[in-house]
């Protein structure tokens, strides 16, 4: 019953299209990103270098198709655990027996009401920048709201009369869970993992631009953009490729999300709408 | 003096018809009923009267008011006529009026934008009018926020809002419809009295029949968006020609007595 | 329930979550790999040394006993030293939020002076080309991550026309407030944009509400064109939502202060904090994130007091 969803559709292709740049990474860039041309440093786009060069000579172009790498793995890796760890906290949760579940609650708020980035400063401070901190840091923190709405939409699925009649005829949790709730949350999963991938990226480009995500040499879009900023005055243009391309990446995946919204169920609960 | 007419009324949504073909005339100071269930198209019919038709509507028709054409009239020009003119009172009161807003406050709105009035001045005036429509301890209730007030409290309101601007034409959709039965007769002779006092015209929309037979003296039928039939009270409950207003009339009589006593009998 | 009750359970459960998350932000940083007391001395570490060290600074008492002098100094001002550089943490935190506590503050107003009336007008407009794109626009907002727009913003403010410094504060600070403002314009900004897009979204939907209410059409029956009913009706209930959802961005609006200081070089405490997490200065990095979830925590209990004096029906749950 899938409509012409306008919105689906562009964020797929913007999706899509960073995936490409991904999978191209591990067959070939235009140049070797981490080659080193000293006499060729801040030229500007041109026919032999489409966006140009940085400050040590090496192809721009060839830097965001590599960054992408840092950027998806680390989106994937931290979805990847903020969805397990979330849903099954929200679905622990919701049907844990009261006085399991006000704690339970408390500490996700209070796991919520710390911010994302900060987080990372911190495991930052301890363990040092890389790219795992930053894929732990933005895990845990992602799984908290995922784990919030993944509750609420459980508490909504066990309401319902089949499971009541489920647990009548002496189902246990386990299986109630495996033959009702999950299928019931599938939609919703799908939307809450394309909503944590856009935030995942945004969070990974920011703790990289502030110096706090994949080291050097691996470039990664977010540590571009901070080095690039200072030649500005050079050709305004520098830091606007890596600004870009995460730009597309993380309207893809919010476009995707709510597109998917409105495609599998548009009776979903929308936060904002 | 004719001080509305419709003519043709037609209401589309897309390609569903919704009102068709309705015409009827309302004289100054009188008082004409809509009865219909719902889905009639009566609550439409007199929302297209006062310009306030939901998005997507497409209307055809005429409806001239005071000898201005209502229809396809851009809204500022409407606006003037609205809250002046014509008064409209709706069906919940829990809803209609603003949460966070004081009621006097909400009262004062029609007074500051068709008379200038200052905020000072219409507050006053809000209060007096609250007297009038029959709230007792008035400047406790101009401060007052609607979910401190009663139902039948907040149709007086509703009223006051109405009234405000001394409109020559009153609309009133199943103005008692969301009153416990206690409130609703109190509330019916509200209406009747400032009506008179006013000499206004009335136009009341209900499912009613009792109701609106001993509120008005002309009754429209209204069935499936299509106007059955238009007749005096007295001639529809001697003796209606449609059907459908026959099954109305039997159904009124079963229900209570008392108001077709009074309507067959003529009133007031 | 009244005003007193209401205002009295909101304040009991600041304080909870005040001693909760500090509690758990003291833990985190004590249970550390490494010894504070070794990495302060290095190799001049020698067991007397290090034994004096750790009297000095409390660190052989027991975890519980730590926190609880840790946090009744705190409670009276008083962060404590650095391990690492014996700086006066409380002292260089209050230097630092002289630069960010206006830049947040004066983001907060601008980003709800573009949302509301931006929100209301894509909600007005809402079937219109100017409502889709100003829809459009605030979709694009989300999707940016802040430091670009500040990175645009000093392309063309700065770097272009010169109008604005693109970076840093004036040595002096505040004494020369012609240009300590200039500083903070850009910055600010460039938290405004980013904060505003998100506010803007709650703004239109709220806004979509009002209109679809009953009371709208009230106002609308009495004369009013659907922008004079929004503005006499709708923008106290549309300023609502945004006003909370504001609370509780409170804690992205000062992650976001921590990016824009990096991108404009400003001398305001998230650049303090990134420079003692590079150092590695642990108890400074606990003090300043304490105080910050404090005033996070804080500001958004008088959010919820504000929010109770908007909505009355609010007071008496």
């Amino acid at each position: 019953m899938m409509r012409g969803n306008r919105t689906l559709t562009i964020g797929i292709s913007l999706v899509a299209f960073s995936l490409m740049m991904f999978l191209l990474s591990f067959i070939w860039t235009p140049y070797d990103p981490l080659e080193i041309n000293p006499e060729l440093s801040l030229t500007s786009p041109s026919w032999s270098h489409w966006m140009g060069t940085d400050e040590n000579g090496r192809d721009i172009l060839s830097n965001i198709v590599l960054g992408s790498r840092a950027t998806l793995i680390t989106g994937v890796l931290a979805v990847v655990i903020c969805m397990l760890l979330g849903v099954t906290i929200g679905i622990a949760t919701a049907m844990s027996p009261k006085w399991v579940e006000s704690p339970a609650i408390f500490g996700t708020d209070i796991v919520l009401a710390l911010p994302t980035v900060l987080f990372a400063i911190v495991l930052a401070a301890v363990y040092g920048p890389s790219t795992y901190t930053a894929v732990f840091a933005i895990g845990i923190a992602l799984s908290a709201s995922v784990a919030q709405v993944t509750r609420r939409e459980v508490n909504v699925i066990l309401l319902a009369d089949y499971v009541t009649a489920a647990r009548a005829s002496g189902s246990r949790n386990l299986r109630i869970v495996r033959t009702h709730v999950l299928p019931n949350l599938r939609a919703s999963l799908f939307v809450q993992a394309s909503g944590a991938s856009a935030i995942a990226i945004l969070a990974e480009s920011t703790l990289s631009y502030l110096g706090l995500g994949t080291p050097p040499p691996d470039p990664s879009w977010g540590r571009m953009m901070a080095s690039l900023q200072q030649y500005l005055i050079i050709d305004p243009i520098f830091p606007l490729w890596p600004g870009l391309a995460i730009l597309i990446t993380v309207l893809g995946f919010n476009l995707l999300g709510d597109g998917l919204r409105e495609a599998l169920d548009p009776t979903l609960r929308r936060d904002v709408e | 003096m004719t001080l509305l007419q419709v003519r043709n009324l037609t209401i589309r949504f897309g390609r569903k018809v919704v009102v068709d073909d309705v015409s009827f005339d309302l004289d100054a100071g009188e008082r004409l009923g809509i009865i219909g269930e719902s889905g009639s198209g009566k609550t439409l019919t007199s929302l297209a009267v006062i310009g306030l038709l939901p998005e997507g509507a497409v209307v055809d028709g005429s409806i001239v008011f005071d000898n201005v054409e209502i229809l396809n009239r851009s809204d500022g020009q409407l606006s003037s006529i609205r809250g002046n003119h014509i008064g409209m009172v709706f069906q919940e009161p829990l809803t209609a009026l603003n949460p966070l807003m004081r009621v006097g406050k909400q009262i004062a709105q029609p007074l500051r934008i068709h008379r200038g009035m200052r905020m000072k001045a219409a507050l006053a005036r809000a209060t007096e009018l609250c007297e009038r429509v029959g709230l007792p301890d008035p400047e406790r209730i101009v401060r007052s926020y609607p979910h401190q007030l009663s139902g039948g409290q907040r149709q007086r309101i509703g009223l006051a809002i109405a009234l405000a601007c001394d409109p020559s034409l009153l609309i009133a959709d199943e103005p008692t419809t969301a009153l416990d039965v206690t409130v609703q007769q109190e509330v019916l002779n509200l209406i009747n009295e400032l009506v008179r006092e006013q000499g206004s015209a009335l136009m009341f929309v209900s499912h009613d029949l009792p109701v609106v037979s001993m509120m008005t003296e002309r009754v429209a039928v209204m069935r499936s968006g299509t106007m059955v039939e238009l007749a005096t009270v007295s001639k529809l409950f001697g003796g209606a020609r449609h059907e459908y207003s026959q099954m109305l009339v039997r159904a009124a009589r079963q229900s209570d007595d008392e108001f077709v006593r009074i309507s067959e009998g003529g009133h007031r | 329930m009244t005003t007193a009750w209401y205002v009295l359970r909101r304040f009991a459960l600041l304080i909870v979550s005040l001693i909760v998350s500090s509690a758990l932000v003291f833990l985190l940083l004590r249970l550390l790999p490494g010894d504070l007391a070794q990495a302060k001395l290095g190799i001049y570490g020698t067991p007397e040394a290090l034994a004096q060290l750790r009297t000095e600074y409390g660190l052989d008492k027991s975890l519980p006993e730590q926190y609880v002098s840790w946090l009744s100094k705190a409670v009276r001002g008083d962060l404590g030293l650095s391990v690492l550089t014996g700086a006066d943490i409380t002292s260089e935190l209050l230097g630092k939020a002289t630069v960010t506590l206006p830049l947040i503050g004066i983001a907060s107003v601008l980003a709800v002076l573009i949302a509301v009336p931006l929100g209301m007008l894509a909600a007005l407009r809402f079937r219109k080309w100017d409502g889709v794109a100003t829809s459009a626009v605030s979709q694009l907002g989300i999707a940016v991550p802040t430091f670009w727009i500040g990175v645009i913003l000093i392309t063309i403010f700065a770097v272009q026309s010169q109008i604005f410094p693109s970076g840093g504060f004036p040595y002096d600070g505040w004494s020369n407030f012609g240009e300590a403002m200039k500083s903070l314009v850009l910055p600010a900004c460039t938290l405004a944009l980013a904060q505003g897009a998100v506010l803007m979204r709650f703004a239109r939907s709220a806004t979509i509400d009002v209109i679809q209410q009953d009371y709208f059409r009230t106002a609308r029956a009495t004369g009013l064109s659907r922008a004079g009913a929004l503005r006499v009706h709708g923008v106290r209930n549309a300023l609502v939502p945004v006003v909370s959802v504001l609370g509780m961005q409170i804690s992205t609006l000062i992650v976001g202060a921590i990016i824009v200081e990096s991108v404009f070089a400003l001398p305001g405490v998230g650049q303090m904090l990134l420079q003692d997490v590079n150092i590695r200065d642990y108890t400074k990095v606990q003090g300043t994130v304490a105080a910050t979830t404090a005033l996070v925590f804080v500001v958004s209990f008088l959010i919820d007091l504000v929010l109770g004096l908007l909505n009355p029906r609010m007071r008496q749950r």
